[in-house]
């Protein structure tokens, strides 16, 4: 394999530990779409330009959108209280 | 305790994992017949140079019309879920960020997606991409108005009326122009118009419509469901009035 693609295999891993080990939500989303970026150029150096289209429109920008719109409504309902 | 019993049964799917990935094949060697026909076929039978687009919207364009109402039942569903706050509650959000830096540089951010997004969509069947990336990045410039303006700006482009007519041209103009190739004689969702030269915009006949509308339908359903969530949250956190 040509060490390029050995560098984004690793970058690849070293995001998804990142991913896990975020503890608050919200920043979890934020390193998520880092990781997604990561996923993009592996992508990329795998010679598959449209599935790294997909990845980068997915995991930058739906996924994390609708995740944190998510989170700030179990947030909110949570300090409205028991009452909803 | 859990700690040990997870890292022995850890090491026996490393173990096999290990095993797995080194039985792999080498990367590009390719056995299966359907790929080289594809790359072969597609230049002379379909005039796309982007061969993922042919499969998706011409050779399969039955699976794609199930994708897309896959994303309209979702939009559907969280609309129907979330639809409790009126929206005439919005117009007392006050959230309008008060850097001059950020408003000018979330205009430009806009305006450059929605036109980045209509290059990707026409360019479908061209270059990597087509109807749904497209379609994503369209609903993103729209969101890019309201991460760096206000809300209010946002909630008065994508009004629920805008954004669910969107939709519905979008996933009903794919079965509508399914239903077109009846008339030509065809089957549902043929290609019913001329390929055209090879590499120009032009090309591919009618599998560009259908990239069209799933890129509407993709952009109108994306919209819907942020702007339902983000609603709700809005007029939690920065309503003055309650329900």
């Amino acid at each position: 394999m040509v060490p390029l693609q050995l560098i984004a295999i690793l970058f690849v891993a070293l995001g998804a530990v990142g991913v896990v080990a975020a503890r608050d939500l919200v920043r979890q989303a934020i390193v998520f779409s880092l990781y997604g970026f990561g996923l993009v150029i592996l992508f990329l150096v795998f010679q598959a330009p449209d599935v790294a289209l997909s990845a980068l429109v997915v995991s930058g920008i739906a996924y994390p959108l609708v995740l944190v719109g998510a989170i700030a409504r179990v947030r909110g309902l949570e300090k409205r209280g028991p009452q909803e | 305790m859990r700690t040990g019993f997870f890292l022995a049964s850890a090491t026996g799917l490393a173990a096999l994992i290990v095993w797995g990935i080194t039985g792999l094949p080498a990367f590009g060697d390719y056995p299966g017949p359907y790929g080289d026909l594809i790359a072969n076929l597609v230049k002379p039978q379909r005039h796309m140079a982007n061969a993922v687009s042919a499969v998706v919207f011409d050779y399969r364009a039955f699976d794609t019309l199930g994708e897309e109402l896959l994303l309209f039942s979702a939009a559907t569903a969280v609309a129907l879920l979330l639809r409790d706050t009126r929206e005439s509650h919005v117009e007392d959000i006050v959230d309008a960020t008060r850097s001059d830096a950020l408003r000018a540089l979330g205009a430009v951010a806009a305006i450059t997606g929605l036109v980045l997004a209509l290059n990707v969509v026409a360019h479908g069947l061209l270059t990597p991409g087509g109807g749904f990336q497209g379609g994503v990045l369209l609903a993103a410039g729209f969101a890019f108005v309201f991460l760096a303006l206000e809300y209010h700006s946002f909630a008065r482009l994508t009004k629920s009326t805008y954004s669910e007519g969107l939709e519905s041209v979008g996933a009903g103009g794919y079965v509508a122009l399914g239903l077109v190739a009846f008339g030509f004689g065809l089957e549902f969702l043929e290609n019913f118009y001329g390929k055209g030269v090879f590499g120009r915009l032009t090309s591919g006949g009618s599998a560009f419509l259908l990239n069209v509308a799933s890129s509407l339908a993709v952009a109108g359903g994306f919209l819907v469901i942020f702007s339902e969530y983000l609603q709700e949250n809005m007029a939690v956190r920065y309503g003055r009035s309650r329900r």
